[in-house]
């Protein structure tokens, strides 16, 4: 049987270690980086995000205050680090349930009789029917300021995409003789889904869930951005950035901190999936947007064609 | 085939009215505290609201009756446009957006112009100095694609607004004010739409087709008018078409920051005042600009490619 298939956890890791490419390892770098320190600064930092001192506001980095402290005397290191660190859950969070329940969702429908996987597929069509971002701020509008919302309304927005990826690819790899092959040797739809579609589905999967969690961190910093995401005293990048904006003129180095936090997140995210590896033509913005257009045969063939090219040599295309 | 792009449209279409209306209507039905009283509170401030008050916007916006009559009520006005009046201003919706609509058009068609005049030199010099302009702007695009737009706007602000003072901050007025948020849009829309037209540029130049055309005698310049720029324009809209949910996406929190009276600010706004059918008649709208947006883009791409459909 397979020689090659990574069976160990930490054969797997080891592997995954060994396929990255420089600009996906100094993303994965910049990202542990990041939240290390962010966690170092939660544990060690004798400030709280919320301990207000109004006589030291607005103040440049001191040694006291590695970054200084914002409008009400809050010390920011404390704030960033754990504004940073709350982005980064949510992001991992969100990426995870989408993933989990977009590709079970798509193995579902492609096993499961046509009236199940026609319902599914309207239920996907109806949540692309708008664009994500409306459907998240109306979400959380429901419930104002609540983590769990905007968690829910960010996951129910991405769910949709890995499922479209999946069954896409999983039918086309049922189709394809190497399973017909193993459905006649006996082995069940179990198998083919460990054996054949999985691996299939990785690296695509990888790259659209470094795209996702990147695309969430960037949602939830929107919806604080225009305040109808977490609620103040809680530090959040979007909601620091539009707080510290007004004291641009005093403080220019507060407002650049959050900004740049967040661009840095969003950044190592966005190496680590390496679109330019798999061309830009397979980004996960463009398999929603292939499915997202009416057109759908003509994009959706044309992008199924560049993925199975590229998840048929996928040594060769790291070598590019 | 037309038919058939259109169809789909109408589906979804649909589909917009659909979650926009039950979303909304459940918005409005989380609010906490009695709603007739908010609402009146809203209308007259905190001190002159009554019991008697409140009930007389209870009747008037019917919100007494039973979840699925309302809802049944609520769908009917939505089938008709009815969006009825702000909650806050008390200003008919439909005149609101027939405002808002307009700024943000204005705005969104400035933004997809600029993205276009960057991205289309930036991503057409890149293929022909793949050595000395391509990691240059691959590097910059990158780098621009991870900052939220937001970001560059108040980066662009930071800059030509408070530091050199070539253009107002925010507001709405002069041509002026268009500028700062328009490129704030085309900007963040440039990023990923010149290394599309990039990747594309350097597929046509590479292929057999193109490089056939130089062989039997045409010049460069006719190449690329006969073959290139309908080879390469293909797949470049889809994916603008695409990437155009930057843009609507965009609009909420560029008006916002800027201050922008479009959809986008109106959507945003209401959501923080919690005016139920404003948010309503604005989401319809940026639904409804999506739709449009997609529509546009796949009758664009029959007729540039009628391949695709057959």
């Amino acid at each position: 049987m397979p020689t090659n298939y990574p069976t160990s956890l930490l054969q797997l890791t080891v592997s995954a270690f060994n396929r990255m490419s420089v600009k996906q390892f100094v993303g994965l770098v910049l990202l542990i980086a990041m939240l290390g320190l962010s966690l170092l600064v939660l544990c060690f930092s004798g400030f709280s995000i919320d301990g207000q001192n109004l006589q030291h506001t607005l103040t440049i980095p001191s040694l006291e205050h590695w970054l200084g402290t914002d409008q009400y005397g809050r010390s920011m290191l404390m704030r960033l680090a754990s504004a940073i660190v709350l982005s980064l859950m949510l992001g991992v969070i969100c990426v995870l349930t989408a993933s989990i329940v977009g590709v079970g969702l798509g193995l579902v429908s492609v096993f499961s009789p046509a009236r199940l996987a026609g319902f599914i597929d309207g239920v996907s069509n109806i949540v692309l029917a708008l664009p994500a971002l409306v459907i998240v701020l109306l979400l959380s509008a429901m419930v104002p300021g609540s983590l769990l919302m905007i968690y829910i309304a960010i996951a129910l927005v991405q769910w949709v995409e890995y499922y479209r990826v999946t069954r896409q690819r999983a039918k086309a790899i049922l189709a394809s003789p190497r399973a017909e092959n193993s459905r006649l040797l006996g082995f069940d739809n179990r198998y083919l889904i460990k054996r054949h579609i999985i691996p299939d589905l990785a690296p695509t999967l990888s790259t659209m869930m470094a795209f996702g969690a990147a695309n969430a961190i960037l949602m939830m910093a929107g919806l604080g951005f225009v305040y109808v995401g977490i609620q103040p005293p809680t530090a959040e990048l979007g909601l620091m950035s539009v707080e510290l904006f007004p004291y641009y003129q005093q403080a220019p180095w507060l407002v650049a901190q959050p900004l740049v936090a967040i661009s840095l997140l969003v950044l190592s995210f966005h190496l680590m999936a390496d679109s330019d590896r798999t061309s830009s033509k397979v980004s996960p913005e463009c398999h929603l947007a292939s499915d997202n257009s009416a057109n759908g045969n003509f994009a959706n063939d044309s992008s199924a064609k560049e993925s199975t090219a590229e998840n048929q040599s996928p040594a060769e295309v790291s070598k590019l | 085939m037309v038919i058939d792009i259109l169809y789909r449209r109408i589906l979804q279409l649909f589909s917009v009215m659909l979650v926009v209306g039950v979303l909304s209507f459940l918005i409005m039905h989380s609010l906490p505290g009695d709603m007739a009283y908010r609402i009146a509170a809203g209308r007259y401030g905190q001190d002159n609201v009554s019991m008697l008050a409140a009930q007389q916007v209870a009747i008037e916006l019917n919100l007494d009756a039973g979840l699925v009559e309302s809802l049944m009520y609520w769908f009917n006005d939505l089938i008709r446009f009815n969006f009825g009046t702000s909650l806050v201003s008390g200003q008919n919706v439909s005149d609101m957006l027939y405002h808002q609509v307009g700024h943000s058009l204005v705005l969104a068609i400035s933004a997809v112009l600029i993205a276009l005049l960057i991205s289309i030199p930036f991503g057409l010099l890149s293929v022909k100095y793949p050595r000395i302009l391509n990691p240059f702007i691959s590097l910059i695009s990158v780098l621009t694609k991870s900052m939220p737009v937001f970001v560059i706007g108040i980066v662009l602000i930071a800059i030509f607004a408070i530091e050199l003072n070539l253009a107002p901050v925010a507001g709405y007025g002069s041509w002026q004010y268009l500028l700062l948020p328009a490129f704030t849009l085309g900007i963040s829309l440039a990023a990923v739409t010149n290394r599309v037209i990039y990747v594309n540029a350097l597929d046509v130049s590479q292929s057999a087709f193109y490089q056939f055309s130089r062989f039997k005698g045409l010049t460069v310049k006719q190449t690329l008018l006969r073959h290139g720029v309908k080879n390469i324009s293909a797949p470049v809209v889809t994916y603008l078409g695409i990437q155009l949910v930057i843009v609507i996406e965009g609009i909420v929190m560029i008006e916002s920051l800027f201050s922008w009276p479009g959809i986008g600010h109106g959507l945003a706004h209401a959501i923080f005042a919690r005016d139920v059918p404003v948010i309503q008649g604005c989401a319809l709208m940026m639904g409804f600009l999506f739709v449009a947006v997609n529509t546009i883009t796949d009758l664009i791409c029959y007729k540039l490619d009628p391949r695709g459909l057959e």
